[in-house]
């Protein structure tokens, strides 16, 4: 791939979804849009970049910026965030929301992994629950990931990735090769597609956020920003959930970090004029 | 250092998963049916057992109801590794006492993110 063009579609790319191309990522474009041009019927990466330079919006745009973002996931991955979800989150919101229900928004749902994961693990939890509803909301800018998420099957390999067996037992069927969520379990999540440097507010407002490798994918004005209108779409004390290797800190103080509790922030509500909803 | 003793009858198998254990710290011992498999746990219960299903002489799962009923048998943690990969195997493993349950193919992630399941790392 030309330099030039390498330079196009990183900027296209960067414009639309907020990933951050590197020239190093150059053989990574190359791999990932050999299959979009296949698709489309483009004999080339040149004849790809000329179609994109000739339209700027268009589908064969949202194509290639799906095609660049990577949708590494798993069951209960990193286990912390759920430990928290489960001994620090959820008796905290019981005890407030007073029979209202939990709303929980996972931001960068990509294939469902992570909004399964903690339906699963709320269906655990019985009568610790207290009576109250839980909303989970997955969304992602991927189309592809969200299909995958809505239908809800996954391959041999997947299911053996962070989930126990117990909860293999419990909530999927086995279909040919692959296994299938429940439909309870499936039931529990929505799904919307959403592009995080777009306005969120028309989701609603949340009690709990997982927003969990995606930022690292941005640079840092733009983790920012998403951040910043984060604190103001969450319920406080808004809970923040972060991937293991990611921090609020010295990117906003919208967020403060909860001691002892690794990759958990809540929101501080001096910093963002929030006051807790009567 | 936690034992691990692996338990399948292909030698290929067996040197893949010690070489995946030896990386997690395990010391490994093999055996290459479940009546090999029963001798050696009484001369030393290991703390895990990787066990397959199908093997000659002794299956997985009758090695598994013997080990279970055996004095000092219920201590070690049994994670199943098996081709076996239908709902109806995975019940009846669980319910004879195994611990985890690995659908073959498989690979050092898969074994580690089970063996952390039920706290072996
Ligand atoms: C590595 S996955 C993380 C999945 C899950 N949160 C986890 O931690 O396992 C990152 C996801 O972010 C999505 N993504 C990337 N840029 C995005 C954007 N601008 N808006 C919404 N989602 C985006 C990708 O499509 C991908 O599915």
């Amino acid at each position: 791939m030309k330099p030039a063009d390498f330079d196009f579609v990183a900027k296209l790319v960067r414009e639309r979804s907020g990933l951050v191309l590197t020239p190093d990522k150059a053989y990574l474009v190359e791999s990932r849009l050999g299959p979009v041009a296949r698709k489309e019927g483009i004999p080339s990466l040149d004849d790809l970049v000329s179609s994109l330079r000739l339209r700027t919006h268009s589908p064969l745009v949202d194509a290639v910026v799906d095609a660049m973002t990577t949708n590494e996931t798993f069951f209960f991955r990193d286990k912390t965030p759920f430990e928290l979800l489960e001994n620090v989150i959820i008796p905290d919101l019981v005890a407030k929301k007073r029979g209202a229900p939990i709303k929980i928004w996972c931001a960068a749902a990509s294939t469902g992994q992570e909004p399964y994961s903690i339906a699963m693990l709320v269906d655990s939890l019985g009568h610790k629950m207290g009576g109250c509803k839980v909303e989970i909301l997955g969304t992602d800018i991927s189309e592809r990931c969200l299909e995958k998420a809505k239908a809800g099957i996954y391959t041999q390999f997947e299911v053996q990735r962070g989930l126990p067996v117990q909860y293999l037992m419990k909530h999927f069927k086995k279909e040919g090769e692959n296994w299938k969520i429940s439909d309870q379990v499936r039931s529990a999540v929505r799904y919307r597609s959403m592009n995080l440097l777009d306005d969120f507010r028309a989701l609603g407002r949340f009690d709990v956020i997982f927003c969990r490798n995606v930022l690292i994918y941005f640079d840092a004005p733009t983790k920012k920003r998403i951040l910043d209108r984060m604190a103001t779409q969450v319920e406080p004390p808004g809970y923040l959930l972060m991937g293991a290797a990611e921090t609020t800190l010295g990117i906003t103080d919208v967020f403060k970090p909860v001691q002892n509790a690794r990759g958990l922030y809540t929101v501080d509500p001096t910093k963002t004029g929030l006051t807790r909803a009567a | 250092m936690k034992s691990c003793l692996v338990v399948d009858d292909s030698r290929v198998i067996r040197k893949v998963a010690r070489r995946i254990l030896e990386d997690m710290d395990f010391q490994v011992n093999e055996a290459e049916d479940g009546q090999a498999a029963l001798r050696k746990c009484q001369q030393e219960m290991p703390d895990a057992v990787l066990l397959d299903w199908n093997m000659p002489v002794m299956n997985g799962i009758d090695f598994l109801r013997e080990l279970r009923s055996s004095p000092g048998g219920e201590a070690p943690v049994v994670v199943f590794c098996t081709t076996e990969n239908d709902m109806s195997s995975i019940v009846e493993a669980m319910e004879a006492g195994a611990n985890e349950y690995i659908m073959k193919p498989f690979d050092s992630e898969i074994v580690q993110s089970k063996f952390a399941e039920v706290g072996l790392i």
